[in-house]
């Protein structure tokens, strides 16, 4: 461990059990969709862990997160509950967008989660204007956006990193530079391959992280939130990480070889914990047991829940496209409606 | 009630500035529209009225800052965007469909996004081919979205304050040609948001029309009178969604239709009001449904193509003495 | 505990894969997580994972094979049986349910539309008169419809069909000679409209259903045929007084007298005032009365069809209905209408489908008498021929009569040569008290 800091054993345990829930969650949703239980496109976080749950525990519920098509982790991290994730995934009305997202479209708004958004980098400039409201409304609320390395490459990740600094918005960008934009190598893609590099270049903070080392990511990412909250500047933090599992369920991973695949899982964020922790003395195999079990049967529970959830009947095909009708405004001439 | 007379650029500031009052909430942000006063001069002197916190210069993103407006939106304003002009609305059409139109809709109706986005739009100013679209068709396709075209001088003032209402997104297209013209504005809009109005009363033939067309509809009309032919003018006002009942009641009333629209033909919104009126007022056909459309080339610079190219006064005329003559 | 290994899906579009390759055999033991076989996919090779921990007991699937997803590839005897149970493998039921039954909905729905067809078809093989007048006034509509000889815009179709007119008949002045709103109200205009001619393939239409019921009445029904000269001088007598100072609209017509006659002799002769039942006739035709089997059904109420000439060719036969409860004037109104709307094709089904008998009056023709062709179902027809003038010798004396043969054609079936007399001297008695008709 890189930083020392007033972390207590509890702390650590808990960080432990929130990235192991993670794992064994997007472990049995692989499996779910090997039996066709969720369907259309499957992206797991196995691997990145750390980065969620690391920002995750820094932030406030008033905060906003943007997230990936890449977000069960994040939105687990977040406090979504894992009936209703999971669930979403199933399409059961009892999902958090009662069925109509599916995976890549996981939004709460009773925990500021939004999204869930399948076109890379689309969800930067949403991070900046949710953080312009937050500076308008004066709440202390930031924005975090999560995205991964191969955003860099779109346009809109270069409009919203100038935005947000020329307008001095309360963003913190969290890039997870996972190495592969699906099956294209960063070096592949970017001239320039430090991305946080790039993000200073726009006038703004930007620091590289341990990403598969969660103390260092909570680190990193208390002390970027508190200078966001303070100067109402952006921030930008690089978390260097890599993910073990395939861009999406159907990747035969032909990109990159498995025996870097074998290095990185050797390094992986809870593996390296459960070390530190036994080697400390801080975790008896009892202990994590209890873990493993714990979470069992809250995927279990997520399991029956989401079996159990209903299909929304056809017959509201059209429903929530748009908002229920409203009052019509003032301006409007007497009985001409 | 008071009318006065403004020209349509101050009617559209005058909407403006009545936003801007009556809600905290709401600012404009845009290209060029505080310090340039707008592109058009839609926007002149607000920055000086309002400061740099209610009308924001942008730089030139326009993914990145509709985007912007969907999150703000999302996170409780209530912005007016404001694209210089529906030709750039292509480099922002991803925020605008998978984002604006989609978020209600994906979220399982916890999201809404209270956006209005303002764009000019049309031909007529010999600006060529990149900078004389009529795409009120594409956004008009998208579920999710409202589509306007406020016509009149009335609407221009009216029409805003009504979008801002509206939980949902709402584009607002307003043709470079109507900016210099002068018309009354009175204290009230004509009528709901969403619905058409028969602007003038006819029982031979129904001119459908929307935006930049209307007033040749118009022109077209007093002069088929001179001909006895009487004409009823429909200005749709809402695109999306359309006014179905009182564009197929006029037809019904008619029995002939004649739809004038700005877009090239293939594909327009007179080809989805024709198939609306071939699917519902069949029966009350006595000839078949005439477009009037910009004839498909991009559009040229010389004024004498430029003007070939669009829908005219004389070709609304002749289309309804065709469709009202035996042969 | 066994558990199911099966092809699983890894993508989604996939509804197949292909195993290459297996890295385990029948008892080896596995981890959660294990590699155990190797796919084939578009995508390239595949690892195969397993979900849980345990002993291979089968490998039901040899490579190199192409199976479903879903289908079994081998079985594991799972070393946890404590805390998790075998994930249901069964496909998510509820959704295909609800498909399935709105499938097979949409079927019930197609077998209800058959099942009209097939019973149509049936009656159409009996040609029962019901479906032949049917038809008559079909093709008249059908003609307003048509679109390969005749333009017209769609409202003045709708028009036309609404009112029953006849398109052919209406001159166009739109594209192509199309009928216009403005062509069809100066033809609704113009009150002279005799001659509104058919088309010839409507006059064929008719034709061939006239055709068809002759030949089947000629084949299925034993005709006998009966007649009996009638004297109707007392008729005409009082025809004349009647009418003297009514003008020519208001006349009464001596078939407005024979048709009250025939009612009133219709209601002590009933039996010939009904239809002859086939098992498979439409129950719609018998008004009231449904029972099974064949034979003799009694009317229950005495509706006269009227053989009308048409001007172009062709007849019709509407009815009027109630002759019984009809005065003669009210009876000469309704002749007089259904002439007039047979003309002008204006005449409505049930006018031209429920006629309990008919007549058929050729004395304005000059033929002496008519022996008729009996309409099915019906089991009687009768023809009036037309009024001579005889010098009878009565009371000693010398008299000039006006006398009308009356031919019955009856069902041997279910009438017999007595009661067909009886009837006919009945209605002659009837008619030599006109006023009492």
């Amino acid at each position: 461990m890189k930083q020392k800091l007033h972390l207590d054993r509890a702390h650590l345990l808990e960080q432990l059990k929130q990235m192991l829930r993670i794992r064994r969650f997007e472990e049995k949703c692989a499996e779910l969709y090997s039996q066709e239980k969720i369907r259309g496109f499957l992206h797991l976080y196995i691997g990145e862990e750390a980065i969620a749950v690391g920002i995750m525990s820094t932030l406030k519920t008033k905060d906003n997160i943007v997230a990936t098509y890449r977000e069960h982790g994040h939105a687990l991290a977040r406090g979504l509950s894992m009936n209703s994730v999971l669930a979403e995934m199933y399409g059961r009305t009892n999902g958090c967008s009662r069925g109509r997202g599916g995976s890549m479209h996981i939004f709460d708004k009773s925990q500021n989660f939004y999204g869930g958004n399948a076109i890379v980098a689309g969800g930067l400039p949403i991070a900046v204007g949710l953080a312009m409201a937050n500076k308008y409304q004066q709440n202390q609320a930031i924005t975090v956006c999560f995205f991964g390395e191969g955003a860099v490459a779109e346009g809109e990740f270069h409009e919203a990193m100038n935005l947000a600094v020329l307008w001095q918005l309360p963003v913190l960008f969290v890039c997870e530079n996972n190495r592969y934009a699906m099956g294209t190598a960063l070096a592949l893609s970017e001239s320039e391959t430090n991305i946080a590099k790039k993000a200073s270049s726009y006038g703004m903070t930007a620091v590289q992280v341990d990403g598969m080392n969660v103390v260092d990511v909570e680190a990193a990412s208390n002390k970027a939130v508190e200078q966001i909250r303070k100067t109402n500047q952006p921030y930008f933090l690089e978390c260097q990480s890599y993910r073990f599992r395939g861009h999406s369920s159907f990747d035969g991973q032909l990109y990159r070889d498995k025996a870097e695949v074998k290095l990185w899982q050797e390094k992986g964020p809870v593996i390296r914990l459960i070390q530190w922790l036994k080697e400390n003395n801080h975790l008896v195999e009892t202990e994590l047991s209890q873990i493993e079990n714990e979470i069992k049967a809250e995927i279990q529970a997520a399991i029956t829940f989401a079996e159990q959830g209903e299909w929304e009947p056809i017959a509201d095909l059209s429903k929530d496209v748009y908002s229920p009708a409203i009052e019509a405004p003032h301006n409007v001439s007497q009985g001409e409606q | 009630m008071t009318t006065q007379t403004l020209s349509y650029r101050e009617a559209l500031r005058a909407g403006i500035e009545q936003a801007l009052v009556d809600d905290e909430r709401v600012f404009l942000m845009g290209e060029d529209v505080g310090r340039y006063g707008g592109c058009y001069g839609v926007s002149k002197g607000l920055f000086e009225r309002y400061g740099d916190k209610r009308i924001i210069d942008t730089p030139i993103c326009e993914a990145g800052f509709v985007g912007v407006g969907v999150g703000a939106a999302l996170g409780g304003m209530r912005p007016i965007i404001e694209v210089m002009t529906v030709n750039f609305s292509l480099l922002a059409m991803d925020q605008i469909v998978n984002s604006a139109a989609t978020l209600r809709h994906m979220s399982g109706g916890q999201l809404n996004v209270p956006l209005v986005i303002r764009m000019a739009c049309g031909a007529g100013l010999q600006l060529a081919a990149q900078h004389s679209h009529s795409w009120e068709n594409f956004y008009a396709h998208i579920p999710g979205l409202k589509v306007l075209s406020p016509a009149t001088h009335n609407d221009a003032r009216h029409m805003l304050i009504q979008a801002l209402a509206d939980p949902d997104p709402v584009l607002i297209f307003e043709h470079v040609m109507l900016l210099n013209t002068n018309g009354e504005v009175s204290e009230q809009s004509d009528a709901a948001m969403e619905k058409a109005i028969v602007r003038k009363q006819g029982s031979d033939v129904s001119l459908l029309t929307y935006g930049g067309s209307l007033a040749k509809a118009m022109a077209a009309a007093e002069q088929l009178q001179a001909v006895n032919i009487s004409a009823e003018v429909v200005d749709l006002r809402c695109l999306r969604p359309l006014d179905t009942k009182t564009l197929l009641a006029s037809v019904k009333k008619t029995h002939r239709a004649i739809i004038i629209d700005e877009a090239w033909l293939t594909g327009s919104l007179a080809g989805e009001i024709s198939a609306i009126i071939m699917e519902q007022a069949f029966w009350q056909l006595d000839a078949p449904v005439k477009r009037i459309a910009t004839v498909e080339v991009p559009i040229p610079y010389p004024s004498h193509l430029e003007q070939a190219a669009l829908p005219q006064v004389e070709q609304i005329v002749a289309a309804a003495k065709d469709i009202m003559v035996a042969h | 505990m066994l558990e199911d290994i099966t092809m699983p899906s890894l993508g989604a579009d996939m509804t197949d894969g292909t195993l290459n390759e297996w890295l385990v055999k029948e008892g080896d033991k596995v981890d959660v997580g294990d590699i155990i076989a190797v796919l084939e996919t578009q995508k390239g090779a595949i690892d195969m994972e397993v979900y849980s921990a345990g002993t291979i007991t089968e490998i039901l699937v040899a490579p190199v094979a192409k199976v479903s997803v879903g289908t079994v590839l081998a079985r594991l005897a799972l070393t946890d049986t404590s805390s998790q149970a075998p994930l249901k493998k069964e496909r998510t039921e509820t959704l295909t349910t609800e498909l399935k039954t709105s499938d097979v909905t949409k079927e019930g729905i197609s077998q209800e539309v058959n099942t009209q067809d097939t019973h149509s078809q049936h009656d159409n093989s009996q040609e029962a008169g019901v479906n032949i007048l049917t038809a008559q006034v079909e093709s008249v509509q059908a003609e307003a419809m048509q679109t390969s000889r005749v333009l017209a815009s769609p409202i003045v179709r709708r028009l036309a069909k609404e009112q029953q007119l006849d398109l052919a008949g209406i001159k166009g002045s739109g594209p192509q000679g199309a009928i216009l709103l403005a062509d069809l109200n100066a033809f609704l205009a113009n009150d002279e409209h005799e001659n509104i001619s058919k088309t010839a393939s409507s006059e064929q239409n008719m034709r061939q259903a006239i055709a068809a019921a002759m030949a089947k009445s000629k084949q299925e029904i034993p005709h006998f045929y009966i007649s009996l000269a009638i004297d109707i001088s007392a008729a005409q007598q009082w025809l004349q007084r009647h009418n003297k100072n009514k003008s020519p609209d208001e006349r009464v017509l001596l078939l407005a007298l024979l048709l009250k006659a025939l009612a009133k002799s219709l209601l002590k002769y009933p039996q010939l005032n009904g239809f002859y039942q086939d098992a498979s006739l439409p129950s719609s035709v018998f008004q009231g009365d449904v029972s099974q089997g064949e034979g003799f059904k009694q009317a229950s109420a005495i509706h006269i069809g009227n053989v009308i000439s048409l001007r172009q060719g062709g007849l019709l036969v509407p009815a009027i209905h109630d002759v019984d409860k009809l005065s003669v004037q009210e009876i000469m109104e309704s002749l007089r209408d259904i002439t007039q709307r047979s003309r002008t094709g204006h005449l409505r089904t049930s006018e031209l489908t429920d006629a309990s008998i008919t007549v058929t009056n050729m004395g304005e023709r000059g033929a002496d008498s008519v022996f008729g062709v009996i309409y099915p179902p019906q089991v009687a027809i009768l023809g009036f021929g037309k009024n001579k003038k005889e010098l009878i010798l009565a009371n000693d004396k010398v008299t000039e009569v006006d006398k009308i043969t009356a031919c019955l054609s009856a069902d041997h079936r279910v009438i017999d040569g007595m009661i067909a007399a009886k009837f006919l001297n009945y209605l002659s008695k009837q008619l030599q008290q006109p006023e009492r008709l």
